[in-house]
């Protein structure tokens, strides 16, 4: 009897967390999202914000570019990451590890708001890189970087840096330096020991990497609204303002769980291209 | 190994050069004497934190009524997050580690979901789920639920939702290292179960339990997307600062900035001290 009311009053915080704030909320939404205006506070089921989404060019244009762009984020991610993770795991030396992998950490301690500020000072037309650039000459006067897809870009690789660091330092420590110098001496050059023994060994790695950085990438808000152009929309703006500003709930509900489809299919076709699971990842990361 | 070559080692000093850029020039513009966070320098001052206005017509954030009041805003949510993320962490360490019931593989995968919904969308889901309450209470009893509305306690809750699965991992990593047999020798001892959580359980798991919280509080702290959906008229920092930063920045927000790198550097620090080897 003891044990069960134990077991019970463990239970309860767990029950209470996963289906007051979680299951029930997104419950909540899915039935919103299936709800229509017929009259003045009057809904039935129905699929029209589904429809409006088909609909309405912005909203799908915006979903699409969403994806699109974050998918290249991760990518741009991997690609500038892998080499820092390479040094780090494999070249750096005694002190010099340690010292270059907490660096990156640093970074992360700062809220994204202030990492945002940061590129903002950095690229507006008023701004450090401007001043800068016309200091030595290279432009003759003041030039906008901020506000387009570009600064939009820097900013959600620069957010997602971390992410992809981590998990691929942790793969390719456990790579033998003895297997890349046997690539060597097999004849192999650096871009075949590169492709044969290093990528495949850093797999788990890239994959945890590239799905933190995917998720993360998908669901900014502030980055996007601070760097990107008065017509470069994310969806998750598309989300706020029809909760938020227009008070459109059902639609706003019905864009929510598109977001959620994205990034479960996206995840889901990664997972399934290279072969790994979705909990043993989770948790590398 | 070989060692790295020249071009290899300059593009790691550029990638090094590239990740703290944003952050330097926050901080050093903190202390620029104009009413703009932009070159030309014109000189170093602390005005922007601890002035009266006189100077450039802004106080300085340590006298900014309203930059206080955010500040006090995110403690109210800040503490109550850090407190309950320790307890329920620890309960849940406890539940998935050591018990046994019908339903625990889908419950724990469960509890890492919320590590991948994202924030605006956990935001607009216990937004609607909340509002949906309130309504129906305030039909049946005829009663304001407030606290249901958008305001401090929903943020609470809506931290609260993602912040205890990190929480959980935390103390659940920590929890499956202890050895049971200490326990064991601890009750042939004669020691209660209670005696034998208090003086030897507990006491192996609080690094992880002080480690958990001030991850907590630092998530909870900066914490952005959950907290625009959900929050009402008293804005914690981040919010205030957001809004501050469409309006048109001053340095002001860049000492603001500054003050919270250090404490969040702070915090950071304290969590590796008091991090059990291996786990950061």
């Amino acid at each position: 009897m003891g044990r069960r009311l134990a077991l019970f009053l463990l239970l309860a915080p767990a029950v209470l967390w996963i289906g007051l704030l979680v299951i029930l909320p997104h419950v909540e939404i899915a039935i919103l999202s299936f709800s229509q205006r017929v009259a003045a506070r009057v809904y039935t089921f129905g699929f029209a914000n589904y429809l409006e989404f088909l609909a309405e060019p912005v909203y799908w244009r915006t979903f699409a570019r969403t994806a699109l762009l974050s998918i290249l984020v991760t990518l741009i991610t991997l690609v500038i990451s892998f080499p820092v993770a390479l040094y780090i795991a494999k070249f750096a030396r005694g002190k010099s590890k340690p010292v270059l992998f907490l660096l990156c950490l640093i970074p992360f301690w700062a809220s994204e708001l202030v990492r945002t500020l940061g590129w903002m000072m950095l690229l507006r037309e008023t701004g450090i890189l401007s001043h800068f650039l016309q200091a030595i000459g290279v432009i003759g006067r003041p030039v906008e970087f901020l506000y387009n897809d570009g600064a939009l870009v820097l900013g959600l690789v620069y957010g997602g840096m971390l992410f992809m660091i981590v998990p691929l330092t942790n793969a390719l420590e456990s790579l033998e330096t003895a297997q890349i110098e046997a690539g060597y001496d097999l004849g192999g050059s650096h871009l075949t020991v590169l492709r044969r023994i290093i990528i495949p060994h850093a797999m788990p790695g890239i994959v945890a990497g590239s799905i933190v950085v995917f998720m993360l990438t998908v669901g900014n808000f502030v980055t996007p609204v601070m760097l990107g152009g008065k017509n470069g929309l994310w969806f998750t703006e598309q989300i706020y303002s029809q909760f938020i500003t227009r008070f459109n709930w059902p639609q706003g509900s019905a864009f929510g769980f598109m977001l959620l489809l994205l990034s479960t299919v996206i995840v889901w076709i990664g997972l399934r291209l290279t072969g790994q699971g979705f909990s043993e990842t989770l948790r590398r990361s | 190994m070989n060692k790295a070559s020249l071009s290899y080692r300059l593009y790691i000093l550029a990638f090094y050069l590239f990740l703290f850029a944003p952050l330097v020039s926050v901080a050093v513009f903190a202390f620029n004497a104009s009413l703009f966070p932009a070159p030309p320098w014109k000189g170093f001052t602390v005005e922007w934190f601890t002035g009266t206005g006189a100077l450039f017509g802004k106080p300085g954030i340590f006298r900014d009524p309203a930059m206080l009041a955010a500040f006090l805003n995110s403690l109210k949510v800040a503490i109550p997050v850090t407190l309950l993320s320790i307890v329920i962490g620890t309960a849940n360490a406890f539940l998935l580690e050591r018990r046994e019931f019908p339903g625990k593989a889908l419950l724990s995968m469960m509890m890492l979901w919320p590590l991948v919904i994202p924030g605006v969308i956990l935001g607009i889901s216990i937004l609607a789920f909340s509002s949906r309450i309130a309504n129906a209470l305030e039909t049946w009893l005829n009663m304001d639920l407030d606290f249901l509305r958008p305001g401090l306690f929903l943020v609470i809750l809506g931290q609260l939702s993602f912040i205890l699965t990190i929480s959980t991992l935390i103390i659940g990593a920590r929890l499956k290292k202890f050895d049971r047999s200490l326990e064991e020798a601890a009750l042939d001892l004669g020691a209660s179960r209670l005696r034998v959580l208090t003086t030897i359980t507990l006491p192996f798991l609080k690094p992880a339990m002080v480690g958990a919280g001030l991850v907590a509080l630092l998530m909870s702290f900066e914490n952005f997307n959950t907290t625009l959906i959900l929050v009402g008229s008293d804005a914690p920092l981040p919010i205030y600062m957001y809004g501050q930063m469409r309006e048109g920045a001053t340095p002001a927000l860049n000492a603001a900035s500054l003050v919270l790198m250090l404490g969040a550097g702070f915090l950071a620090t304290l969590v590796a001290l008091v991090s059990p080897r291996k786990e950061a």
